[in-house]
C-alpha cells in the first residue's frame, strides 16, 4: 500500500488535463478531493445522465460544486476559459463531445496559467488533444480480492505526459481517509 | 386654527373596493360576492349592489349566502391585491393635493387647504372627483369637513359636506359611532340614551370620562377641530437611477468605463443609505443621433460596491457600437434587494466574492438560470434526493445523509433483458456484455403515493449493485409489480 507519485497525481496544478475512459468521473472527483477547494462542473444541457450528490459526497462536499449547463462545446469552452482566467476556481471539469483544435486547446492551458487553476476536460475515447499536460484513461476494475461492499478499485493508464513517464496504476479510494491508495494488479 | 389656513379635508371612503375591482374588469348584472377564508369558514367579504338588494350582507357565511340567493357568484378575494389598488388610487388622488394618506383598507384621506380652487371651489373638486370614480366603476362616498374624524364621520354616514368653522351643526345628528369608536363603547353609550353627537357634546364631560375612559372625548375634540389630528401621506418609493450628460460626446471605451464609475459611485451611495443591493442594472447609453443602446446586467449576489460591480459592465459595454459619439449615460437598478449592513470578520470573504463574480461574468454568457448547484433534499427516491438550484438565488448547504451508498452517476432507467427477481448471470446493456460477479441487494424502495410521477408507475423496485468481472458496477433495479430488470446507475 504506497501513494502515487506527487509529481503525477494530482495533475500539475495550472494546465489543463485530459480523462477518458468509463472512469473519468472517479478520477475527476478523486482530483477534486485532493486539490481541495471550489470545483466548477460544465456540461451540456441535453445531457440525460447527471452526477449524483449523494454518490459523490464520499469525495467532496456538494457545497464547493457549481453546476454550468451550457448550449454548445463552444459554450462550453467559454465558460471554462473564464472560471480557469478568474482563479476562484480551484479545478474546472468540462465534459467535451467533440475533439479539441490546437487553438481552444492552447487557449486553455493560458486561461489556466494566468488562474492558476486545474482544468480537467473529460473526452471521449480516441479524442485528445495535443495541447493537453498530462492524458489519462481511466476504467473500473473488478477487485476480487478486496470483500467489501464498496470497493472502488480503478486501473489509471497515463497515456499522455509533457513532462515524464508513461505508467499503469491500480487504485481505490478510501472513503474514511480520503486518500487514494495504490495496490498491486491482481493476479490472474 | 393652528396655522391661519383653513384646513379642510376630504375623505373618500370606497364601500364595495373589493368586489369593484374585479367587476371593472369583467361588469356583470349578477349578484356577486368576494369570500374570504376565516377560521375554516367562507364569509361574504365584499358584496355588490345587486347582492345586497337580494339581502346578503358581508360576514355572512358562504353556504347561506348561496341558500338565500342561488345564482350569486363568487371569488376568492385577494387582499395583497386590494391593498396595491388602494395605493393605485392613492398615487391617482395626488392629482388634487400633494397631502393624500390611506383610511383603513378602503378609504383616502385627502387634506385639500389651498388647493380647491383650482377645480372651480369644493363643490366643483367633489364632483370632478365622483364623476371620475364613478367613471372607473367604482362605488364611492365622500364627506368633507376641517377635520380627518368629521370628515369620515360624514363619508361613512350619508355623505354630506360640513361649512367651515362649524363641525357640530354637521356632526350632531349623526350617531356616535360615527366617531370610529369601538363596537362596545358605542353600543353603551346607545343605551346610556346618548345616541347621537349631539347628545355626547350636551352631557357633562367629567363623568363620561370617568366611565369610558379619554377615548371618547379624544375623538369628539378631534371632529370638532378641539384637538389635531395628522394625515401621513406614503412616502414615495426610492427611486435608483442616476444619469450624466456630457458637453461633448465619447466613445472610446476607458472613457464610456470612467462614466459609468462615476454614475455608479453614486448609485451606489444611495443604496447604502436605504440598505439595499442591486440585483439587476441597467445602463442606457444614448447618442448623438437620437438613437440609445442599452446594456444590461444581471448579479448574482446583491451588490453596492462599485469596485466589484465596474469590471462586471466591461463585457457588456465592449460590445456597445458608439456611432458618432455618446453623450448621455443613464444607469438603472433594475431590481434592488435589502442588503443590510454586515459584520467584518477575519475569515476571508474575499474569496466568496470572486466565485460570485465569476458567476454574474458567466450568467451574462450562458444566462444565470443555467448556473446551478445541487441542494439536499427529503426523499428516499434517488433521483429526488437532492434539488438543482440557480447558484444566484440560493445558499449552499450540506447535510446530506444516506444509509445506503449511491451511485456516482445516475441516467433515466434503462431496460436490460431479464425477468427473474434474482440478478441475471448476463445481460447485455449498452451494447456491451456484461457478467454479473458479485450481486448486492435487494434494497427495496416504494414510490412516494403522495406524487404523480410517471416513472414510478411500475411500482417498487429491487435496487441491486451489480459488480462485472468486465469491471463496470451498476445500479440494476428489478420491479416485482411488473417483472423487468432496469440500469438506473453507475458507481464509482
Amino acid at each position: 500500500m504506497y501513494n502515487l507519485d506527487p509529481r503525477i497525481f494530482p495533475s500539475r496544478k495550472a494546465r489543463t488535463h485530459e480523462v477518458c475512459g468509463p472512469g473519468a468521473d472517479v478520477f475527476a472527483f478523486t482530483l477534486a478531493a485532493r486539490i481541495r477547494g471550489d470545483v466548477m462542473w460544465v456540461q451540456e444541457r441535453w445531457e440525460p445522465s447527471q452526477i449524483n450528490p449523494n454518490g459523490f459526497v464520499e469525495f467532496i462536499d456538494s457545497a464547493s460544486l457549481t453546476l454550468c449547463n451550457t448550449k454548445d462545446q463552444t459554450e462550453t469552452l467559454a465558460v471554462a476559459e473564464e472560471a480557469l482566467r478568474s482563479g476562484a476556481i480551484s479545478l474546472v471539469v468540462m465534459h467535451l463531445t467533440k475533439s479539441l483544435g490546437l487553438t481552444e486547446g492552447r487557449r486553455l492551458q493560458l486561461a489556466a496559467r494566468d488562474g492558476k487553476s486545474t482544468g480537467l476536460a473529460i473526452i471521449p475515447d480516441g479524442m485528445g488533444s495535443n495541447s493537453a499536460e498530462t492524458r489519462w484513461r481511466c476504467a473500473p476494475v473488478f477487485d476480487s480480492r478486496f470483500i467489501s461492499q464498496d470497493s472502488t478499485l480503478q486501473k489509471w493508464e497515463l497515456i499522455k505526459n509533457k513532462s515524464g513517464t508513461l505508467g499503469v496504476w491500480h487504485v481505490r479510494w478510501d472513503p474514511a481517509s480520503r486518500r487514494l491508495i495504490v495496490v498491486s494488479p491482481t493476479g490472474k | 386654527m393652528f396655522d391661519g389656513i383653513q384646513r379642510r379635508v376630504v375623505s373618500l371612503w370606497f364601500p364595495r373596493l373589493a368586489s369593484d375591482q374585479i367587476l371593472r374588469r369583467c361588469p356583470s348584472g349578477a349578484p356577486f360576492a368576494l369570500t374570504l377564508k376565516q377560521s375554516n369558514i367562507n364569509r361574504l367579504y365584499c358584496l355588490n349592489a345587486q347582492a345586497t338588494q337580494q339581502g346578503l350582507h358581508p360576514g355572512m357565511p358562504y353556504s347561506d349566502a348561496r341558500a338565500f340567493c342561488p345564482n350569486l357568484q363568487t371569488a376568492p378575494v385577494d387582499l395583497l391585491q386590494g391593498q396595491r389598488f388602494l395605493q393605485i388610487l392613492c398615487r391617482w388622488a395626488t392629482r388634487y393635493c400633494p397631502w393624500v394618506g390611506l383610511e383603513g383598507r378602503d378609504g383616502l384621506v385627502l387634506d385639500i387647504s389651498g388647493s380647491a380652487h383650482l377645480f372651480g371651489g369644493e363643490k366643483g373638486m367633489l364632483s370632478d372627483m365622483r364623476t371620475r370614480l364613478t367613471r372607473a366603476g367604482l362605488s364611492v362616498q365622500i364627506g368633507l369637513a376641517d377635520t380627518r374624524a368629521a370628515a369620515w364621520a360624514l363619508a361613512h354616514h350619508g355623505e354630506g359636506l360640513a361649512s367651515p368653522g362649524d363641525m357640530l351643526s354637521a356632526l350632531q345628528n349623526l350617531p356616535v359611532a360615527a366617531l370610529q369608536l369601538d363596537e362596545k363603547t358605542s353600543t353603551a353609550l346607545t343605551r346610556l340614551g346618548l345616541r347621537k353627537i349631539g347628545d355626547l357634546v350636551a352631557a357633562p364631560r367629567a363623568p363620561l370620562t370617568r366611565r369610558f375612559g379619554p377615548d371618547v372625548l379624544r375623538r369628539l375634540d378631534q371632529a370638532v377641530g378641539q384637538q389635531p389630528e395628522g394625515i401621513t401621506p406614503l412616502a414615495d418609493p426610492p427611486h435608483y437611477a442616476v444619469r450624466m450628460t456630457l458637453p461633448e460626446p465619447i466613445g472610446l471605451i476607458s472613457d464610456v468605463m470612467a462614466g459609468t464609475e462615476r454614475l455608479l459611485t453614486q448609485l451606489c451611495a444611495k443604496l447604502k443609505a436605504q440598505e439595499m443591493g442591486a440585483r439587476g442594472l441597467t445602463i442606457t447609453l444614448r447618442r448623438v443621433d437620437q438613437d440609445h443602446q442599452e446594456v444590461e446586467l444581471r448579479l448574482a449576489r446583491p451588490l453596492r460596491d462599485p469596485h466589484r460591480i465596474l469590471p462586471l459592465f466591461e463585457r457588456g459595454l465592449t460590445g456597445v457600437d458608439a456611432g458618432f459619439g455618446i453623450d448621455q449615460l443613464r444607469l438603472e437598478a433594475t431590481q434592488v434587494e435589502a442588503l443590510p449592513a454586515q459584520q467584518l470578520t477575519h475569515v476571508s470573504a474575499a474569496q466568496k466574492g470572486h466565485l460570485e463574480d465569476l458567476i454574474t461574468r458567466i450568467g451574462t454568457r450562458i444566462g444565470l438560470m443555467n448556473i446551478q448547484r445541487f441542494l439536499p433534499a427529503d426523499s428516499h427516491i434517488p433521483e429526488r434526493s437532492f434539488i438543482i438550484a440557480p447558484a444566484a438565488y440560493s445558499d449552499p448547504a450540506s447535510g446530506w445523509a444516506c444509509a445506503n451508498p449511491r451511485p456516482l452517476r445516475l441516467f433515466p432507467p434503462e431496460p436490460i433483458m431479464a425477468t427473474k427477481p434474482h440478478p441475471p448471470e448476463r445481460f447485455r446493456w449498452r451494447r456491451m456484455s456484461l457478467t454479473t460477479a458479485r450481486a448486492t441487494g435487494p434494497e427495496r424502495i416504494a414510490p412516494e403515493w403522495w406524487l404523480e410521477d410517471d416513472n414510478w408507475r411500475s411500482g417498487l423496485r429491487d435496487y441491486w449493485r451489480v459488480e462485472t468481472t468486465q469491471g463496470r458496477r451498476l445500479w440494476l433495479f428489478y420491479t416485482p409489480q411488473s417483472p423487468g430488470w432496469f440500469v438506473q446507475g453507475e458507481f464509482a
